[in-house]
């Protein structure tokens, strides 16, 4: 009995709506040869050549894809480990503080985790006279909160996962290492993907924090994006939004596509 | 009664007082097996009798909490699953995804360290073993439900294990499969000679693969025996009433007369034979099962054999076999088999006076 | 298996040693400093203890605490975050559901990519997407301009610096994380129960009065709890769309602690807002967990 009713429709196709509609107009605005959001003086790419001369904006993408990369990858390797010990163990010392410290990043205010965090790094620099804030703190703060994303990813493929799987290699002579690495770990590797970009993306993404934890010379993108915008609206910004929509596109587009072939080859 | 006595038999498994139990369930309630080396043995039970669990502490997914597992004379009981000569075949089969069936085949091999070429030919040889050559490129996916079977039991056997455990093989197969494939593995099992422990619910399944059946119940064994001892003589009423079906009736003993015992039983006026049971004293009281085939219909008693009156209640025809229900004086109702050997049988007609007879030696007393 | 525990516990150490170091115990730092005064200097708060030639003084004090309570901004900042947070959530709610339902009961082939497409804002930069809306929303922004061009309103309307702003730019920006535990609940709802509703004379829309959204309640819950939250305490939105009037609590600590480089009233800000938060969903939780057990 499957009654579709258009209202329901109607209220996706407005979300969508919704959503999509600023964006759209975002790429739009950067071939404005004007200044002026509201006046089309007609097409020009000049935003985009400026852009690529404004050396501050582009250090500042740089560093920025550089803390998200380290980010993802120790993110992903603590939230995977964090996810097996809790999806494969129901009862180990510091459990419950595991779960517990697992589920508080997903709800806490940024401005929160940002000053914990920094107060953190003073007392240290205080009394250790390390960390000295930059790029290195900024991974270390991004890292913490992405974990809990990460763990979150992980433990529903764990979930889903056939725990016969495991046990058959087991029976098959595997040891537990063995069991891990070729059974489990091609298993949940998409999930493993996925953890990766979401920390990725969330550390790319992330100003409170970072603003809270940088140190001179440490300047993200968000960073200058935010100082650009307070000032108003600036068509260059327009400019760095396309190019981020039309690369997000293209790898989902292409994850999308890689993984239709191999589900066609699988399928032959 | 198969004599299962510890010194006895040439046991490649022991199982020996094992107590499992799960937060306040007793899963497995002090139980003691002997498997003779090479049998096909089943665990017989319901959902929820702990056969299954007893099976995994067999591989090592489960440790007792009381008791031992020795395998050829070797305590087992804390040896983990991957270092055990034990290999199990998994109700959901449990193939790897990610792996051909070759690659699953070989699996349990290049965890020995045995070399390609050698893998490669033993691989070859499991396939052919469950016809499955022409299929060892494909993956799992690709395969029916009776395929993946066969990988499975291809994977499990390639290290040659001393005890091959399969759980609720044929639970995922369609009826006329799982017919097929039971005289397979039985006739597999017999020509490898590697002893195979099966966990079943389904009894046809047990009585037609098992050399020896443990009927188990609530984490108990109630009997253990060929399926020929259990079915013919089961000890108690349950085991009587979950192997099949059985008629049970209640009474006390009336006098030892030549060559039988007369019994007086609940809701039946005339005396009832049994052969002659010197151990039960007059008066005492007695149980006994008669199956429903061992029963026939009939217009009239006949000499020698025990007979009761009744009324046709009801008769559900099978095709092959109809099963007749005859109430009794008391209202209590009585299951008998017959098989339809004639085409052209005339219809039963409900309320007819009927005669229900048996020979005496076709009754199985029950232990108190 | 005695070794589970052993393995589990060296395979869980890294990622806990790590939580416990850089999110556990900068909470109890923040803790401390909270009953410090700030001072100029660096660090700029005072330590607790001061060993001096006189001996042992004790400088810690609950001052930034009463003035939390003293002067009425905090707490109107926060009673007004609540509200503001409050009201986005149920918007986000009216407008995520439906999405999520339709998503939930399209064609099977449709559901990933209908997905991924609420998802896929989400990967461009949050930042710039709230930047978006100043360019619409403003005085001579694109929405009046398009309204004043259809004749449907004479002067400008001042959206921007307004509450509604900040509504928008929470929806808008927190939308997926309505949507996606919506999705996950509505999707695994079992389709019998609303036939067996209609067979027993229930309308559609009684049907999913009675049968779907009681039965969506956890996705309902997960999805409001991770927008409510974070948005209470949100920045980045009060900032950019709600201009220098807008009485958020996140703006108000990012003030305390940057502008007035106040960290030990900040400190004490966000402890409190930690408990008047955290406090009341772990309550929730173990009670939730201790319910489910019955």
């Amino acid at each position: 009995m499957k009654r579709r009713s258009p209202a329901v429709f109607m209220a996706l196709a407005f979300g969508y709506a919704f959503l999509y509609t600023p964006i759209v107009l975002l790429v739009i605005y950067s071939f404005n040869s004007s200044r002026l959001v509201t006046v089309w003086a007609g097409f020009s790419p000049r935003w985009y050549g400026e852009l690529m001369h404004n050396t501050q904006i582009l250090d500042a993408a740089w560093l920025s894809v550089r803390i998200a990369a380290a980010t993802a990858t120790l993110a992903t390797i603590l939230g995977t480990l964090a996810a097996l010990a809790l999806a494969r163990s129901t009862r180990f010392p510091g459990r419950a503080t595991l779960v517990a410290l697992l589920a508080a990043p997903l709800v806490m205010p940024e401005v929160i985790l940002g000053l914990a965090l920094l107060l953190l790094f003073v007392a240290l620099e205080t009394t250790l006279g390390w960390p000295s804030r930059g790029a290195g703190t900024i991974v270390i703060a991004h890292v913490t909160f992405s974990i809990a994303f990460v763990a979150v990813v992980v433990r529903a493929k764990l979930a889903d996962m056939d725990r016969s799987l495991e046990e058959a290699a087991a029976d098959l002579g595997a040891t537990p290492m063995t069991v891990f690495w070729r059974i489990t770990a091609p298993l949940i590797a998409p999930a493993l993907a996925a953890g990766w970009l979401l920390s990725f993306t969330l550390s790319l993404d992330d100003l409170v924090i970072a603003s809270f934890v940088s140190g001179p010379g440490a300047s993200t993108l968000p960073m200058v994006v935010y100082s650009s915008v307070r000032l108003g609206v600036s068509p260059q910004i327009n400019a760095l939004a396309t190019l981020m929509v039309v690369a997000v596109a293209c790898t989902v587009g292409g994850a999308g596509w890689l993984l239709g072939r191999r589900g066609r080859n699988a399928a032959r | 009664m198969t004599d299962m006595r510890s010194d006895a038999v040439d046991a490649i498994l022991r199982i020996d007082g094992v107590t499992k139990k799960f937060r306040d369930t007793l899963a497995v309630d002090d139980v003691s097996l002997v498997i003779p080396r090479g049998a096909f043995y089943s665990l017989l039970g319901a959902s929820g009798s702990g056969k299954t669990t007893l099976l995994r502490m067999l591989a090592g997914f489960e440790t007792p909490d009381v008791g031992r597992v020795l395998i050829d004379g070797k305590d087992v009981t804390q040896v983990p699953p991957h270092q055990r000569p034990v290999n199990m075949m998994f109700q959901s089969y449990a193939l790897f995804p990610h792996m051909t069936v070759a690659d699953n085949v070989a699996f349990g091999l290049r965890q020995d360290g045995m070399a390609k070429p050698e893998r490669d030919a033993r691989v070859a040889e499991m396939l052919a073993l469950v016809r499955l050559q022409s299929h060892a490129k494909r993956k799992p996916h690709q395969l029916s439900g009776g395929e993946r079977q066969r990988v499975a039991l291809a994977r499990a056997l390639a290290r040659e294990p001393k005890l091959l455990l399969l759980d609720e093989p044929l639970a995922a197969l369609d009826r006329k499969l799982r017919e097929e494939t039971q005289l397979e593995l039985a006739a597999l099992q017999r020509r490898l000679g590697i002893t195979f422990i099966m966990v079943t619910h389904d009894q046809d399944e047990a009585m037609t693969m098992s050399d020896y059946l443990a009927v188990m119940d609530h984490g108990r064994v109630l009997q253990i025996g060929t399926p020929g001892e259990v079915y013919e003589s089961p000890r108690t009423r349950h085991v009587a009433e979950f192997v099949g079906a059985a008629n049970v009736f209640e009474g006390r003993v009336l006098r030892h007369r030549e060559g039988h015992t007369e019994v007086r039983c609940e809701g039946v006026e005339v005396a009832l034979m049994l052969p002659l049971l010197p151990q039960f004293s007059e008066g005492a009281a007695i149980a006994f099962a008669v199956r429903p085939e061992k029963m026939c219909v009939d217009t009239a008693p006949r000499e020698g054999e025990n007979a009761i009156a009744g009324e046709l209640d009801d008769v559900a025809y099978k095709g092959d076999v109809s099963i007749i229900h005859v109430r009794l004086g008391d209202g209590r109702r009585l299951r008998v088999q017959e098989t339809n050997v004639r085409r052209d049988a005339a219809a039963a007609q409900r309320g007819r006076r009927v005669w229900l007879r048996w020979r005496p030696e076709d009754s199985a007393v029950l232990l108190p | 298996m005695m070794g589970r525990t052993r393995a589990a516990l060296a395979v869980a150490a890294l990622p806990l040693l790590w939580l416990i170091v850089f999110f556990a115990i900068p909470f109890a730092v923040v803790l401390k400093i909270s009953f410090a005064e700030a001072i100029v200097g660096q660090p700029p708060y005072t330590p607790l203890v001061q060993i001096a030639a006189d001996g042992w003084h004790w400088l810690a004090s609950l001052a930034n605490y009463l003035l939390l309570t003293d002067d009425p901004l905090y707490i109107s900042a926060y009673l007004n975050s609540l509200l503001v947070a409050g009201i986005s959530t149920v918007i986000c709610l009216l407008i995520g559901y439906p999405m999520a339902y339709a998503i939930a009961r399209a064609p099977e082939a449709w559901r990933n990519p209908l997905l991924m497409l609420v998802i896929l804002p989400f990967w461009t930069s949050f930042l710039i997407r709230v930047y978006a809306w100043i360019g619409i929303l403003s005085t001579n922004g694109l929405l009046n301009h398009a309204l004043l061009a259809l004749g449907v309103i004479d002067e400008p309307l001042a959206l921007m610096n307004t509450n509604f702003a900040i509504y928008l730019g929470i929806v808008y920006s927190y939308l997926p994380f309505m949507v996606l535990p919506l999705y996950a609940t509505l999707s695994r709802m079992d389709l019998t129960l609303l036939e067996a509703a209609a067979d027993l004379g229930c309308t559609p829309w009684a049907a999913f009065w009675r049968v779907t959204v009681p039965l969506s309640w956890p996705g309902i819950a997960a999805g409001s709890l991770l927008v409510f939250i974070p948005a209470t305490g949100e920045f980045v939105i009060p900032d950019l769309l709600g201009g220098p009037d807008a009485l958020m609590i996140g703006k108000v600590l990012w003030t305390e602690f940057f502008s007035n480089r106040d960290w030990p009233t900040a400190s004490a800000l966000a402890t409190v807002l930690l408990v008047l938060l955290v406090g009341p969903m772990v309550i929730l939780q173990a009670l939730e967990r201790r319910g489910g057990k019955a």
